[in-house]
């Protein structure tokens, strides 16, 4: 249990920041009379007559801050801007044992700090698979070939000038590492849902519709029903994308995140986007796209991101990310302020479609009640919701249940692992659970 | 006549043109690929061997290739677990004949290796070729990489110590993969056409069928799993991981002493930003010495800070074994000395 709160119902008014870490221990350990004295304290330490107006009121309120009594910066003091000094806590973080080396790591997307549902292109999840560049963009090339010359009318090789002279569309789509919750397939392995659930971020990428350049090299569409999409990186990553998904326009070559071009982590200057598909897919850095009449078996769709049954056959080939959703706000280690009313907020996704319904549940799915959808509800791209809350004090287990408009709804840990088993690793969707206790710790729990 | 030819020509551009597609409807965009762009870069090598490259290796030169350019990661056997999951182990002479790896159904596995679960040899040709070694991804010739594949394959017990793996008997191993009936697309997560219409999967019927219910679903909750109170801590201080205002807070899972951890940090961060960690680990060698072993080597050499940051920044070898140290001129002085001092310190 946390030091900062042991009571339940705890109250706790606005000027916390100038108690010092005693004194908020003072408070957990249960003297609630203390913070009126602290109060009275930090105000006795400033001049006499500030420790009158203090009583009066807040001295935030009472006497005007130095940003409301003196003359701020001036435009372009920060070329370009960066967060808050006062936001450096919500960091991407690794999880400490994962991987043995950065450059084959994962960092995660802090989710529980995080709004709406655009990813800050600096807070965006990591993944690479053989480290990361920052590759010149005058020097990148994109191939476009067959895996023989009767698929193609002709190879063709552009530039970053070329593909941005090309019909762009701007597309507002999430992206989820097949791995994400993996760590949690067979228990609960991690505290917060940045370790769950942050290999997932959402972006507005802005590029060239690979169907567009495939057509341009005079693909034969009759014989070449996959797509083989290959990295610049060491790693050269190569995944196998169906032919249909293309032909329908919704896969493109991006350059843009964000209304800016892409991280370099996130691909500079060139990746793939391929909505509702796990992240591997979404190659980085692409190079060559390879269109064949059979799929590949690359590692990393026959060694890797291949999903372990119960039978002990993997399914090779899973690509969708199925319907999914997660409260951020509270989640797993939080304390929650105090009780009375809290806006419940989280995320909902699918790779089928759009999101149709969110159900949250406070007894650990018994009763549910069905969340606001903040809209406007995007296809395969994460959808913010949020639902009132009154804490009464008493424990609590928060959960929330994805429906999406293919009607398929998020499944128990108990569905899913009667199916699948648990050592699975990849595409795990299960309802997520976070139980509150009296003193308003939130912490990670697994319900059947 | 030439003036008719010409007609002829004219139109029968105009029709491709306008053929289902627009190909080369966008002019000036893109240029045709040449045959050598082409050979470059279209390294691929599928299941049904397209894309092999010529050549062989035996399992004995694979050995001496694999000492020198694999086993600083993989262990000499292919057995380690100290930078990545082992490749070799985990199946048996019955897998090679059955075609599916036992041990991934029995639980008898203590953790599954590439030759446990990978079902195509094409697979382990292609990703060697392209990504190996670590540090020097796409450096090995075709015929090395034909013997570390016949090493592995040796190590693994599914060719004899004398064979020599070639583009003309691949075809005839990848019928001994202990694990080549072990894959499986009977699943709705394949987003192309099913099987049934030439593609894969079932079509993307789902294999869970949760319903929305809202009001007394079930009579009571069951609890699978709580957080372990190791993973409470594991990832540091969680207070520091939130905004200090808000909602709710971080809670507290650290003393006191985690500041001073969180400085150390700060210059392991420093150690994986600048691309040291990739090849040094902090106690043991990855593919260059572990920290400890550096302070141990260097620990009565007075002026061990002023040659180790010289060795930084120009590059070395052959103090550790053959493979060299890169130079690291692109890092700041003040930061190699940063680093220096702080792994010579214990780096804590």
């Amino acid at each position: 249990m946390g030091d900062i709160v042991k009571q339940p119902g705890r109250l706790r008014p606005a000027p916390e920041n100038f108690l010092s870490e005693e004194q908020v221990k003072a408070v957990g350990s249960g003297r609630r009379d203390f913070l009126r004295k602290s109060f009275l304290v930090a105000g006795a330490a400033l001049a006499a007559p500030k420790l009158v107006r203090a009583a009066e009121g807040d001295p935030n309120i009472l006497e005007n801050p130095a940003w409301t009594t003196s003359l701020g910066l001036p435009v372009a003091t920060n070329p370009y801007g960066m967060p808050s000094k006062f936001e450096s806590q919500l960091l991407r973080r690794e999880s400490p044992g994962l991987a043995r080396v950065g450059g084959a790591s994962v960092s995660f997307a802090p989710l529980q700090g995080l709004f709406g549902i655009i990813t800050p292109s600096g807070l965006h999840f990591e993944r690479h698979h053989q480290g990361w560049h920052d590759i010149d963009p005058s020097k990148h090339r994109l191939m476009v070939n067959g895996s023989d010359d009767s698929l193609l009318k002709k190879a063709k090789v552009y530039t970053l000038d070329e593909l941005m002279r090309l019909p762009s569309v701007s597309r507002i789509h999430f992206i989820e590492c097949g791995a994400n919750t993996g760590l949690e397939w067979g228990n609960v392995a991690v505290p917060t849902v940045q370790y769950t659930h942050g290999m997932l971020s959402c972006s507005e990428f802005t590029g060239v519709p690979l169907k567009v350049l495939l057509e341009d090299c005079g693909v034969d569409y009759k014989k070449a029903r996959y797509v083989l999409a290959e990295g610049a990186d060491g790693s050269s990553m190569t995944r196998t994308i169906p032919m249909e998904m293309v032909e329908s326009g919704e896969v493109f070559v991006a350059y843009g995140q964000n209304g800016e071009m892409l991280r370099p982590e996130n691909g500079y200057p060139l990746r793939l986007v391929v909505p509702g598909v796990q992240g591997v897919s979404w190659v980085k850095w692409l190079r060559r796209i390879e269109v064949g009449d059979k799929p590949y078996a690359t590692k990393d769709e026959a060694v890797h991101y291949i999903d372990l049954l119960p039978s002990g056959q993997h399914r090779q080939y899973s690509s969708i990310q199925e319907a999914k959703s997660v409260i951020t706000t509270p989640s797993g280690g939080q304390t929650l302020l105090d009780k009375g009313f809290f806006n419940v907020s989280g995320l909902a996704w699918s790779g089928r479609g759009r999101i149709k319904q969110v159900d949250v549940s406070f007894d650990g799915g018994i009763n549910w009640k069905t969340a606001r959808i903040e809209g406007p509800v995007q296809n395969k791209a994460l959808t913010r919701f949020n639902v009132d809350w009154v804490w009464d004090g008493s424990p609590a287990i928060l959960q929330s249940r994805a429906m999406d408009e293919t009607g398929f709804v998020q499944p128990t840990y108990g569905q899913l692992r009667k199916v699948r088993g648990t050592k699975s690793i990849y595409h795990n969707n299960a309802i997520q659970s976070w139980k509150v206790i009296e003193s308003g710790e939130v912490s990670n729990v697994q319900v059947l | 006549m030439f003036r008719f030819s010409k007609t002829i020509l004219v139109f029968a551009l105009f029709s491709a043109s306008t053929a289902a597609f627009a190909f080369d409807k966008y002019q000036g965009v893109g240029r045709p690929a040449t045959p050598a762009e082409v050979k470059a870069w279209d390294i691929d090598v599928r299941p049904d061997f397209k894309g092999l490259p010529k050549g062989s290796g035996s399992v004995e030169r694979g050995n001496e290739v694999f000492e020198e350019k694999c086993a600083s990661c993989h262990g000499s056997f292919g057995e380690s677990n100290e930078v990545f999951t082992p490749l070799a182990g985990g199946t048996t002479k019955d897998d090679i004949k059955t075609g599916n790896v036992k041990g991934l159904s029995s639980g008898e596995l203590p953790q599954r290796t590439t030759f446990t679960k990978v079902a195509t040899i094409s697979t382990v040709f292609d990703y060697i070729q392209r990504a190996m070694p670590w540090t020097a991804p796409k450096s090995l010739k075709a015929d090395e990489v034909y013997a570390i594949l016949a090493y592995l394959l040796n190590l693994q017990e599914i060719v004899p110590a004398d064979f020599t793996l070639s583009d003309k008997n691949i075809a005839d191993v990848q019928k001994l993969l202990p694990n080549r009936n072990g894959m499986t697309t009977d699943h709705g997560m394949w987003p192309g056409a099913p099987a049934k219409k030439g593609g894969i999967g079932n079509g993307g019927k789902p294999d869970t069928a949760n319903k929305v219910c809202m009001k007394n679903c079930k009579p009571e909750v069951q609890i699978g799993s709580t957080l372990p109170d190791y993973a409470r801590t594991a990832h540091g201080e969680l207070r520091d991981q939130n905004r200090s205002f808000g909602p709710v807070r971080g809670t507290q899972t650290l003393g006191p002493e985690a500041a001073k951890k969180a400085a150390d940090a700060g210059t392991l961060d420093l150690a994986t930003k600048s691309g040291c960690m990739a090849c040094h680990g902090m106690k043991s060698k990855i593919v260059g010495p572990g920290y400890s072993e550096v302070v141990a080597r260097y620990k009565d050499q007075t002026d061990a800070e002023s040659r180790l940051i010289a060795k930084v920044k120009a590059g070395g070898q052959g103090v550790w074994g053959s493979i060299p140290m890169p130079p690291n001129g692109h890092l700041k002085d003040e930061d190699i000395t940063t680093l220096v001092k702080w792994i010579l310190s214990g780096s804590k």
